[in-house]
């Protein structure tokens, strides 16, 4: 695909010579594909350069400009666009429908939840325990007073519960609406879950007051602008990392299944391995967001998980554009902007807004605004190589 | 020496209809065998139970000696039997190249699809150079034509190296000079492949042809070569009492 212009001259001679020699064997006509449009050397560089510019961007200038407010703002967005990164994966790459990504994200905050309250609480009961009548620490809590147990936690849970629910789903042959509807369900029997089990989760009001991390206060500015700092850097990591899956062998079967299931298993491979690990991998990124989100905004409750975070997070990912990571990982932070910025001035207006535009997206552009923005760049990458070829 | 597939006493039955009644079958190692017979004869669901899409209410199928009744799709393409379907489904956002690849790959563990491709391997060079698709390698699979979309498809097959391959109907809705194409596509895979065709098309068949097996109601009719079964009285009534145009192309 990412030929230089010397290659795809050497391909055109290659394709003609082909079809002279098809000619000779048997009287075909084959319909020649015309020849991709050349793809100049800035094109080939565009992605690396983009990745590079948004990181300069986000972790030298944004820090610079942005007050700690604002700043710790964005920070709760990427740690969103770390969940939306794996529905992307999942959803654009893989075809599954995910409704249920909060109930990683909120494993993942639990888990990050319960060290800081056991922190802070210093070998004594959190105080939303002594609150509840609780008199003795649960045996569920007790080993995640130790930070590096409770992060690995983090992750560890999660990535589990999707294996187990994969495994179970994706060898039946669930998929589609089925699959979006039963991880919908399993988002809201997480919250009453939570809210059920007061002197184990802090019900409906959560974790929260959280005062330490690992030795520095967490509502001071240089903490927060390094836990800014470090939701950044793993949304760095985590997207060369899917970029590189989206790229690999895998990637590229993963699109197949998402297009032709049946045909998959014709191939020789099993699609519900495939699915269950991909899926597998979207909630453990929605697990580590879950853990970064606790100290960086402070809370963690069933409001942050259930049914409309999800299906919030799923339509930022449809606006920004799910066929591509990128167009994700956007969809997340532009939405949560908007959020921010109309909850501010029309409060009432946003609900509305998000619906409208979710409704426009799907119906004009299914490939969202970065499908949007490819087809412009195609648009203009076919006239430059017209515009050469007459020349 | 037994035979590489071995059929016996297949019942199929949909919704209790039946759709397969008894059918035994033998394809030796090496053949290519073709099957014919009348719409509804059940050619396309003794395929679909060969390579596990459909299960059957009694009978065994015995591949290389492996029972495959019971075994996933997946598994059965593992054992060694590939197929193509009616309708070509390739992967249209794939390239060419891509789709190949991915069909040569199902043997490496998992975890080793996870580096990106280099090149093109020495299964995927054969299959592009004998499907004459070398010039499209690097063109997305949607922009095929028909005829095209078939050779990817039995590229894809011969990438995978199966021991059996299954074709049905290759050359349905394909131009004349496709068809010619495709024959002698057959023709050299049959060389060291055993093959199975289903197949409408009269014209092909007797072109293409060695070995016939047709197929009426569920069940074996005849079993020979083109000439013997174009012979058969039998083969012309079943194909006379369903339309005179093609019974008369077996006749001719």
């Amino acid at each position: 695909m990412t030929a230089g212009g010397a290659d795809v001259t050497a391909r055109g001679a290659d394709v003609t010579a082909e079809g002279a020699d098809m000619a000779a064997t048997a009287p075909v006509v084959v319909r020649q594909a015309p020849p991709e449009p050349a793809r100049p050397r800035w094109s080939r560089l565009g992605g690396p350069a983009a990745f590079t510019a948004t990181a300069v961007l986000v972790l030298v200038v944004a820090p610079l400009l942005l007050e700690p407010f604002r700043l710790g703002l964005l920070a709760k967005y990427l740690c969103y666009a770390i969940v939306a990164l794996g529905i992307g994966l999942a959803w654009g790459q893989g075809g599954m429908l995910t409704l249920g990504q909060g109930v990683f994200f909120g494993l993942g905050g639990y888990a990050m939840g319960m060290y800081l309250k056991l922190h802070d609480a210093g070998g004594d009961l959190p105080d939303f325990m002594v609150w509840s009548g609780v008199e003795k620490l649960p045996a569920l809590w007790a080993p995640f007073g130790n930070p590096v147990f409770a992060l690995a936690m983090a992750v560890v849970v999660p990535v589990l519960v999707a294996l187990a629910l994969g495994t179970l789903v994706f060898r039946q042959r669930v998929r589609g609406a089925y699959f979006a509807i039963l991880t919908q369900a399993l988002a809201a029997a997480l919250v009453i879950l939570l809210v059920g089990q007061q002197g184990l989760t802090g019900g409906t009001n959560g974790l929260t007051n959280f005062f330490d991390i690992f030795g520095n206060d967490v509502a001071a500015d240089t903490t927060q602008r390094g836990l800014y700092l470090t939701v950044a850097i793993v949304l760095g990591v985590l997207y060369l990392g899917a970029w590189q899956l989206v790229r690999s062998r895998f990637g590229r079967l993963l699109l197949a299944i998402r297009d032709g299931e049946d045909r998959v298993r014709f191939l020789g491979y099993d699609p519900a391995t495939v699915k269950t690990v991909t899926f597998a991998m979207s909630a453990g990124m929605a697990g580590i967001a879950g853990a970064l989100f606790v100290p960086v905004v402070g809370i963690i409750s069933p409001a942050l998980l259930g049914v409309v975070p999800s299906l919030e997070l799923v339509v930022a990912v449809a606006v920004g554009g799910r066929y591509a990571l990128a167009g994700a990982v956007l969809g997340a932070v532009v939405m949560g902007y908007a959020r921010t910025y109309f909850s501010e001035e029309l409060p009432d207006a946003w609900l509305y807004l998000q619906g409208a535009l979710f409704i426009l997206v799907m119906t004009l552009a299914p490939k969202g605004v970065a499908g949007l923005a490819s087809g412009v760049a195609a648009g203009l990458r076919g006239r430059l190589a017209r515009g050469r070829a007459a020349a | 020496m037994s035979a590489l597939l071995e059929i016996r006493g297949l019942d199929v039955v949909f919704d209790g209809f039946r759709a397969i009644s008894g059918l035994d079958l033998s394809v030796e190692q090496g053949e290519l065998r073709f099957l014919i017979g009348p719409n509804g004869a059940g050619k396309t669901t003794l395929i679909d139970v060969v390579t596990g899409l459909t299960r059957p209410a009694a009978g065994t199928v015995r591949f290389g000696g492996e029972e495959l009744v019971g075994r996933r799709e997946h598994e059965i393409v593992r054992l060694g039997v590939g197929r193509t379907f009616q309708t070509s489904v390739v992967f249209e956002e794939l390239t060419v190249l891509e789709n190949l690849d991915l069909a040569a790959s199902f043997r490496r563990p998992l975890w080793s699809l996870l580096r990106r491709r280099r090149g093109a391997s020495p299964a995927v060079e054969r299959a592009l150079s004998t499907t004459g698709l070398s010039g499209l390698a690097g063109q997305r699979a949607g922009i095929l034509s028909h005829g095209q979309r078939q050779w990817l498809e039995i590229g894809m097959l011969i990438a995978q190296e199966p021991r059996l391959l299954l074709l049905d109907e290759p050359v349905a809705g394909m131009s004349l000079d496709e068809r010619a194409r495709t024959g002698e596509l057959l023709t050299e895979i049959a060389r060291d492949h055993t093959v199975i065709v289903v197949e409408h098309d009269m014209d092909f068949l007797r072109r293409y042809a060695s070995q016939v097996t047709v197929l009426h109601e569920g069940a074996v009719l005849v079993e020979g070569s083109v000439e013997q079964v174009r012979a058969d009285p039998r083969v012309q009534e079943v194909y006379l009492g369903r339309a005179r145009e093609e019974a008369g192309d077996v006749v001719r």
